[in-house]
């Protein structure tokens, strides 16, 4: 859905590389005979990796070609996930999650760190083509609101501070430690083990 | 059978029914926006909700099915308040705007928002705005409109077999379109307009043109092909505004084909509202009485074997055997129903008909298509065929040329002795068709209408009787003849063929060509090679100034099928009655008089004086005429014509669906159609447009 398909400049054509058309069959091949229509999301995701980070109409007439599917099926696919970009995006995709326990936390102050940060509006992409910043609806990391998704990774427990600190070693071309800004371990809770902090239930005990 | 407790009333009903469905046997009615009978459910717009003893919610009534026990409250104040949180939501991003909308009048939403709206709307934000969609000549969209019921999105992936539309963005913004932006390809695209519970799906050549309240609505039947749909035509004064179809289970079901349903401007224009005759080789108008002197005149003293006729696709019952009879008693055994020249043999009834009808398909466990593409053909038959399809087990194979059906096929080939091989059992499909309890095979006018044409009759009975497709012990027929003219099936029943030693189409075109024809009477016959007639006088008989009309020296203007009370038969030997929607234009009058007039004149008066009379006349040449409306099975007996059988491929007669006969060719609408065929754009010419 995101990614904006007003000015797109689509490509007339497109073709999987030997490796993706080769794990595209993969994929078709984890569903029974008769429903190939099973793996066209994996088929879009790898069109869409190997595109720049997103979809052109071509590729996804190009996968309802391979699974029989009408193209208008595919579409309906394809503009119903945030995950799919319809239209170019910058090489680091900035997803803010905005939905209300990321609210409630502060993604206000994350959005406002991003723009601030990028100079970029929600939608835009840097004229070096680095950065796209979006809105995106809840992702599943409430535990550790705020978040935003950056490429396939996710960064939590953000404030503005971190966020900017992220962006800034993105742009210097590194790559930032995915994950909990907090320092806590996954989403155990913020101020540390309240109960259960004798027993190690590790491996092997 | 389940039974279960409704409004307090116990019923017993079907298993497998929904509690919508329950309901309406019960004669409650339910709201609903998204539901529909021969759709499958949806369950989105959740206006029929009810409620359910023991159930944590309000269950939406079209996808629950009934179960034991249950117990079901529909008109309690409760579920008439969900309802009207239900309609608000709805009206949220609705536009208000009913008074410039073409469905106003006759709107879903707008019927229901008078039971369970509200009188003001408690949301201030602006609404939703969405871009309109084109989706071609036919239907003009409003989207803002689209409530998001998906009807129109269903009804081209399961009945019209065109996966096109779809709804993208789904959520917050959900949009019903082809993304693409494209022309629907469907040759029933029309029904979604109906189909669409508000004003996003309208008739764009309709639009603003008339208000449901001010039509005057007539129950008729369509003629534009040979299914003999139902129709219900609209006018305003002497005009068509517009056609709907008419419910009827047994022919269309309740939808018609695009042709059926736009072709109507073209009643309008072309049209003849006053008899002509050729002076000094110019057509001038004239009186009805300077015609019928020009025909006497010429007719004055020439030998009966000397004149024939011919009768076109539209022609009605009523004026073929008037007609029959002005021959018969001008002496004159040459005259043809069969313009295209399909070797049909007249003598056997079942060798004309489609044995099995139309609603029989759905019985039919196998079907082998000849030399015909039912999809530009009929459509609407076309859709039975993939309904059965879509119920699974039914092997469809083609001899003809692989066209889309929308349906999946085995392509056996595009010549006859793919055919032989079926008739003499040897062919792998033969074998299937055999196994097959009600095995089916349509043959189509491609097939027939060509020189081998009685050959391939000839060959198609065979393959009947190897294939056992006729079995009476069950009375199952599965040989069927599709065709493509409304009038065919009515012209052999009436034996408007040659008579003994008469001559056939392709004879009489002949002989007018050497000159041993003289007159040639053309009763809306057009698609003959007119240049073949050389120097015979043409009288032409008819409605729309086509290629008859071009090459007529006289003109008797007739009426077009909504102009008429007249009989039709259709591809199933069905019986049915076109009504007079409006009357004929200008100086033009009903088919049958204009002939019984002239056989005054020419001093051989025909024996009927009213239509009564006339139709009493149609009975006695064929029992067949006293049921309307039904069908009654024809024996199976020998049939049959022979013919050298030649090599080329079978294929459809028919190229341009949207242009078949001389009121299509006169539809701007269909001509728009027309130009969005593949293949159209080359054809054009620099003047074009």
């Amino acid at each position: 859905m995101s990614g904006s398909t007003k000015t797109v400049v689509q490509p007339d054509n497109f073709v999987f590389t030997s490796e993706n058309a080769e794990a595209a069959n993969v994929e078709i091949a984890k569903y029974p005979e008769g429903w190939q229509e099973s793996a066209v999301m994996p088929l879009l995701d790898l069109a869409q990796r190997q595109h720049d980070g997103w979809l052109p109409r071509a590729a996804m007439d190009t996968v309802a070609g391979m699974l029989g599917m009408a193209p208008i099926r595919v579409y309906e696919v394809a503009t119903f996930y945030t995950m799919y970009n319809l239209g170019p995006v910058g090489k680091n995709h900035v997803q803010v999650c905005t939905n209300l326990p990321c609210l409630l936390r502060g993604s206000d102050a994350i959005v406002g760190a991003c723009k601030e940060s990028l100079g970029l509006e929600m939608g835009e992409t840097s004229e070096d083509g680095q950065f796209t910043l979006s809105v995106a609806e809840c992702l599943g990391a409430c535990a550790n609101a705020p978040m935003m998704q950056i490429g396939d990774d996710y960064y939590e427990d953000l404030d503005a501070e971190s966020t900017k600190a992220i962006l800034g070693a993105l742009k210097g071309g590194q790559t930032p430690k995915p994950g909990s800004q907090s320092g806590r371990h996954s989403s155990e809770p913020a101020g540390g083990l309240t109960c259960l902090k004798e027993i190690n239930y590790g491996a092997g005990k | 059978m389940p039974k279960l407790t409704i409004d307090g009333i116990e019923v017993e009903v079907e298993p497998g029914l929904t509690i919508l469905q329950a309901c309406e046997q019960m004669g409650i009615e339910i709201p609903r926006f998204c539901f529909h009978e021969r759709l499958s459910i949806a369950g989105n717009c959740r206006m029929c909700l009810v409620h359910m003893e023991r159930a944590p919610k309000p269950i939406a009534s079209c996808a629950m099915p009934v179960g034991e026990g249950m117990v079901i409250e529909t008109n309690t104040p409760e579920v008439r308040q969900m309802r009207k949180g239900v309609m608000e939501f709805l009206l949220i991003n609705h536009p208000l705007d009913c008074p410039i909308c073409d469905q106003g009048g006759e709107c879903d939403l707008q019927d229901q928002a008078m039971g369970y709206g509200h009188d003001r709307s408690r949301y201030a934000d602006n609404k939703r705005a969405v871009k309109d969609k084109d989706l071609g000549p036919l239907i003009e969209t409003m989207m803002t409109r689209c409530i998001h019921c998906t009807r129109c999105i269903r009804f081209a992936t399961e009945i019209a077999g065109v996966q096109e539309l779809g709804a993208t963005g789904r959520g917050e913004h959900m949009e019903v379109g082809t993304y693409v932006e494209k022309a629907l390809t469907s040759e029933l695209s029309g029904n979604m307009i109906d189909l669409c519970p508000v004003g996003a799906l309208t008739s764009k050549p309709y639009a603003f043109t008339a208000r449901s309240w001010e039509l005057k609505k007539t129950e008729s039947i369509d003629v534009l092909d040979a299914v003999g749909s139902n129709i219900r035509v609209d006018t305003r004064g002497a005009e068509v505004m517009r056609i709907l179809p008419r419910l009827n289970e047994e022919v269309n079901e309740e939808w018609i084909s695009d042709k059926t349903r736009f072709a109507c401007d073209g009643l309008k224009r072309q049209r003849l509202d006053q008899p002509y005759v050729r002076r000094d080789g110019k057509l001038t108008p004239a009186t009805w009485d300077e015609a019928f002197a020009a025909v006497a005149k010429r007719l004055k003293g020439i030998d009966g074997k000397k004149v024939a006729a011919l009768a076109g696709d539209l022609a009605d019952c009523e004026s073929m055997m008037a007609l029959k009879d002005l021959m018969t008693a001008l002496g004159s055994p040459h005259f043809d129903c069969r313009q295209d020249g399909a070797k049909l043999d007249p003598t056997v009834r079942a060798g004309y008909l489609f044995n099995s009808t139309i609603a029989g398909i759905e019985h039919a466990d196998a079907c082998l298509l000849i030399g015909t593409n039912p999809r530009l053909e009929a459509p609407v038959l076309n859709s039975r065929l993939r309904k059965r399809f879509l119920m699974r087990n039914f092997p469809i194979a083609v001899v003809g040329t692989g066209d889309d059906l929308t349906y999946d096929y085995d392509h056996l080939g595009d010549d006859v002795e793919v055919l032989k091989s079926l008739a003499n059992g040897r062919h792998k499909f033969a074998k299937v068709m055999k196994r097959a309890e009600k095995a089916m095979l349509i043959l189509g006018q491609g097939a027939l209408a060509r020189p081998d044409g009685g050959g391939i009759l000839s060959l198609a009975r065979d393959i009947a009787e190897a294939c056992s497709l006729v079995n009476d012990k069950i009375g199952w027929n599965g040989f069927n003849v599709l065709h493509t003219a409304a009038a065919r099936v009515g012209g052999l029943d009436l034996g408007f063929v040659p008579a003994g030693k008469g001559r056939d189409t392709k004879a009489i075109l002949d002989g007018a060509g050497k000159g041993a024809v003289d007159v040639v009477y053309l009763l809306g016959a057009d698609e003959i090679d007119m240049d073949r007639l050389g120097e015979a006088f043409v009288i032409y008989q008819g409605h729309h100034g086509d290629a008859g009309a071009h090459r007529a020296d006289v003109i008797l203007p007739g009426a077009a099928y909504t102009e008429k009370n007249a009989t039709y038969v259709n591809t199933e030997g069905r019986v049915q009655r076109t009504r007079l929607a409006a009357f004929p234009p200008g100086e033009a009058r009903e088919d049958w008089t204009i002939i019984r007039a002239l056989s005054a004149i020419l001093e051989c008066p025909l024996a009927f004086d009213d239509a009564r009379m006339l139709r009493a006349r149609m009975v006695e040449t064929n029992a067949a005429f006293i049921n309307v409306d039904e069908v009654a099975p024809a024996a199976w007996k020998p049939f049959g014509g022979n013919g050298e059988l030649g090599t080329s491929a079978l294929s459809s007669p028919i190229e341009n669906f949207y242009m078949t006969d001389p009121i299509s060719r006169a539809s701007v609408t269909m001509a728009k159609c027309s130009d969005l065929l593949p293949g159209a754009e080359k054809d054009k010419t620099g003047t074009d447009g």
